[in-house]
């Protein structure tokens, strides 16, 4: 019964990072950018949030009121990822260049920039801030105590919780709402499909594209900072490919938000198990291979790559994806 | 003496001439680019540590010459990147998003390691496996592009992943792959040095490694050839016109009768033969050895900035190959009083700046359609007009 909770609860906090990036990453190409960034805008968003962590790791106030402090630290990897995401508009939308060269361009600076930074805050070669310890939200913070055998209910809870975990959830329902029931998400999804149209009819194709990309940036920050939550133990300058696999859960989901929960839990979900092959007795254990675990962590994208075979005919990107758009081209 | 001053003037006046060429306009931007990278990288060495910055600057600009073992290294670099940069190009000018050459290259690393090791193949043997590895696990985005309407990019992604673990279990499970197979203290992830088990395997060096170092072998001229052969195949060829044919318009290809499913799986296909000769270039010289990791190679990323900086060009994608391997040797050789990444971000800046190219040109041909227009103008002929109308909108 608590491997259930473990399965489960590792499950969701694997999945909140893929979804935020996800999320922010149809955001974007729903405005007809092409988004490949997200790996340096999750690293540039989570090095702020460290960074802000390392300053107040100690701090007599943080420890008293933790999440609110890790509100904060989630504020400032959003507003660094979007910023930082403004330096992949500029040059898709205002120069009109080819959409990847920002987007290979930030993904290359991130790293090196977080690395360069951290040596220099740190010292030298000290490339690793820690996680401090009251950022995981436990059963303290809600005035109980943990039992020393916890129950089904209190691995759910607090094997794996974080604040970005409650935040994701709000951030989904925000963002299909929004994409899809206001007027500015109308106006959005117009300027990825036609944005000709779009213009003839008075919308400022510019400014919804730099919102668009904005968004993905704010969210892109703040899944920065879940998917170290997630790891569990600091910031390490890389994301081990994680932007690039967002953006699989993305065209997995067909850029729609709920189909872009239901890739990412299903991704999260064999990732998962991969992680704990050990411990779930039923799975075959493969003893005589070496590194057997290798098959497992294979297992997550051999399924996607089989479900993709079958679910792909009705795959629709918006359709002006990745053409910059010259307003005098009509 | 007015031998010499004829040459001068001669080779001045092509060169301005040649300003009204697109790709010169080209090479132009893209050192425009490269000077404003570096400024870059020196004005932030400048926050940093301003003792050092200047000999981080001198680091930067000439570290890969200032040894033969550093030359060496960048040449030793340079083969691999040209190569995953030449399967990110080529997949580029036909309209696909390779960016599974990491994995291509994993694969056909694999497959060369392989056939050196435990077949005893020749060198040029192996080389053809890595190619037949990459060729193959490009072949699938492919496959999956044409038939299932699958988006290259995830399915690239996935198989990246997919690659990696399964070339890392091939090793793993292939006890004559190890090290620990000859030698019983050896450490147990390694592959064994080509050297000392299958010397036939390692690339020819004639001579060069008396004169360079031991990393350097015929790899830089394997690659710079394949690089002409890919150029002269898109562009002097029916076969790659009809790859750019559909690259440009799937569909408008289709309605003139080239079979797109055909091509789209033939260029992926290539693209990853590419990437996996340029893994069998890298272990192949014999000096490095794979290690089981869960690390992807950065090989094959790096292959996006290669092709982005030369804009898909294959005959570009040489000199941005080792424009981006010499950059890196100065970067390591900044150490340890600034963090090798300090290249990267310069290589990050002039990839960023090159978006700005397209203005370059812009403003250039703009200059250089003003000045003939007065010179059309001064001699009175105007059918020249139309011709530099067309020209211009070229861009």
């Amino acid at each position: 019964m608590n491997l259930m909770a473990d399965v489960i609860s590792g499950t969701i906090a694997y999945a909140v990072p893929l979804l935020l990036v996800a999320l922010g990453g149809m955001y974007t190409e729903r405005s007809g950018i092409i988004n490949i960034a997200l790996e340096g805008i999750m690293i540039f968003g989570a090095l702020f949030g460290y960074l802000f962590f390392r300053a107040v790791a100690n701090g007599i106030w943080s420890k008293s009121h933790p999440q609110l402090t890790v509100l904060f630290a989630i504020l400032i990897s959003a507003i660094a990822g979007g910023l930082y995401s403004l330096l992949l508009a500029f040059a898709s939308i205002k120069l009109k260049a080819d959409q990847t060269i920002g987007g290979t361009a930030l993904d290359m600076f991130a790293p090196a920039f977080s690395i360069t930074l951290t040596w220099v805050v740190q010292g030298q070669g000290l490339t690793f801030i820690k996680l401090p310890d009251w950022v995981r939200i436990t059963p303290y913070n809600f005035g109980m105590t943990p039992s020393v055998n916890p129950g089904f209910w209190e691995t759910l809870f607090f094997r794996s919780f974080y604040l970005t975990t409650p935040i994701a959830f709000l951030i989904l329902i925000a963002a299909a709402v929004v994409l899809y029931r206001t007027k500015f998400g109308l106006r959005l999804r117009s300027c990825g499909e036609h944005p000709q149209a779009a213009d003839s009819v008075g919308i400022n194709v510019y400014r919804m594209r730099y919102a668009g990309v904005f968004i993905s940036g704010i969210l892109g920050g703040i899944g920065g900072l879940a998917i170290t939550f997630a790891v569990g133990s600091g910031f390490q300058s890389d994301v081990a490919g994680y932007g690039f696999l967002a953006l699989a859960v993305m065209i997995f989901g067909n850029w729609r938000p709920f189909r872009i929960l239901g890739a990412a839990l299903f991704f999260a979900f064999f990732k998962n198990i991969a992680g704990m092959s050990g411990s779930i007795p039923f799975l075959p254990s493969f003893k005589n291979l070496n590194y057997a675990h290798f098959v497992y962590y294979m297992l997550p994208y051999i399924v996607t790559m089989i479900v993709l075979a079958f679910t792909s005919r009705k795959s629709r990107a918006p359709k002006a994806e990745g053409i910059p758009y010259d307003q005098g081209a009509r | 003496m007015d031998r010499f001053k004829t040459i001068y003037d001669k080779t001045w006046s092509w060169i301005r001439t040649r300003n009204d060429s697109p790709a010169f306009v080209s090479v132009y931007a893209s050192i425009a680019s490269i000077i404003i990278g570096i400024l870059f990288g020196f004005i932030l060495m400048l926050v940093l540590k301003p003792a050092d910055s200047f000999y981080g600057l001198s680091q930067l600009l000439i570290g890969g010459l200032t040894s033969t073992r550093k030359l060496g290294d960048v040449f030793y670099n340079a083969a691999p990147l040209i190569m995953t940069g030449l399967a990110v190009g080529f997949a580029f000018k036909t309209g696909l998003f390779n960016i599974g050459a990491a994995g291509q290259y994993a694969v056909g690393g694999l497959f060369a390691l392989f056939c050196a090791i435990v077949f005893r193949f020749p060198w040029w043997l192996a080389l053809l496996a890595s190619a037949v590895g990459g060729a193959l696990w490009g072949a699938i985005p492919g496959l999956f592009k044409a038939y299932f309407n699958v988006n290259e990019v995830i399915s690239s992604i996935m198989l990246n992943w997919i690659g990696m673990y399964a070339v890392n279990l091939a090793v793993a499970n292939t006890p004559k792959m190890l090290a620990n197979y000859y030698w019983k203290d050896a450490p147990a992830e390694r592959t064994p040095s080509l050297k000392q088990v299958n010397p036939g395997a390692i690339l020819p060096k004639l001579g060069l490694e008396n004169i360079l170092h031991e990393n350097m072998s015929i790899a830089i001229f394997l690659a710079i050839i394949i690089a002409i052969i890919v150029y002269i195949i898109l562009n002097d060829t029916v076969f790659g016109y009809e790859l750019k044919a559909v690259g440009y318009n799937r569909h408008a290809s289709r309605y003139a009768g080239i079979n797109e499913k055909r091509n789209i799986v033939f260029s992926m296909t290539i693209a990853g033969a590419l990437a996996g000769i340029g893994s069998g270039l890298y272990y192949l010289t014999g000096v490095a050895e794979y290690t089981i990791g869960v690390v992807l190679p950065a090989a094959g990323f790096n292959g996006i900035p290669v092709a982005l900086l030369a804009s898909s060009n294959p005959a570009g994608t040489i000199f941005s190959g080792l424009f981006i391997a010499y950059t890196q040797v100065g970067g390591n050789a900044m150490q340890p009083e600034f963090a090798k990444e300090v290249a990267d971000i310069v290589i990050a800046v002039v990839i960023y700046i090159s978006a700005f190219s397209l203005l370059f040109k812009e403003m250039i041909m703009r200059k250089n359609k003003k000045k003939h227009m007065n010179r059309i103008e001064k001699s009175g002929a105007h059918t020249e007009m139309n011709a530099y109308a067309k020209e211009g909108s070229s861009l």
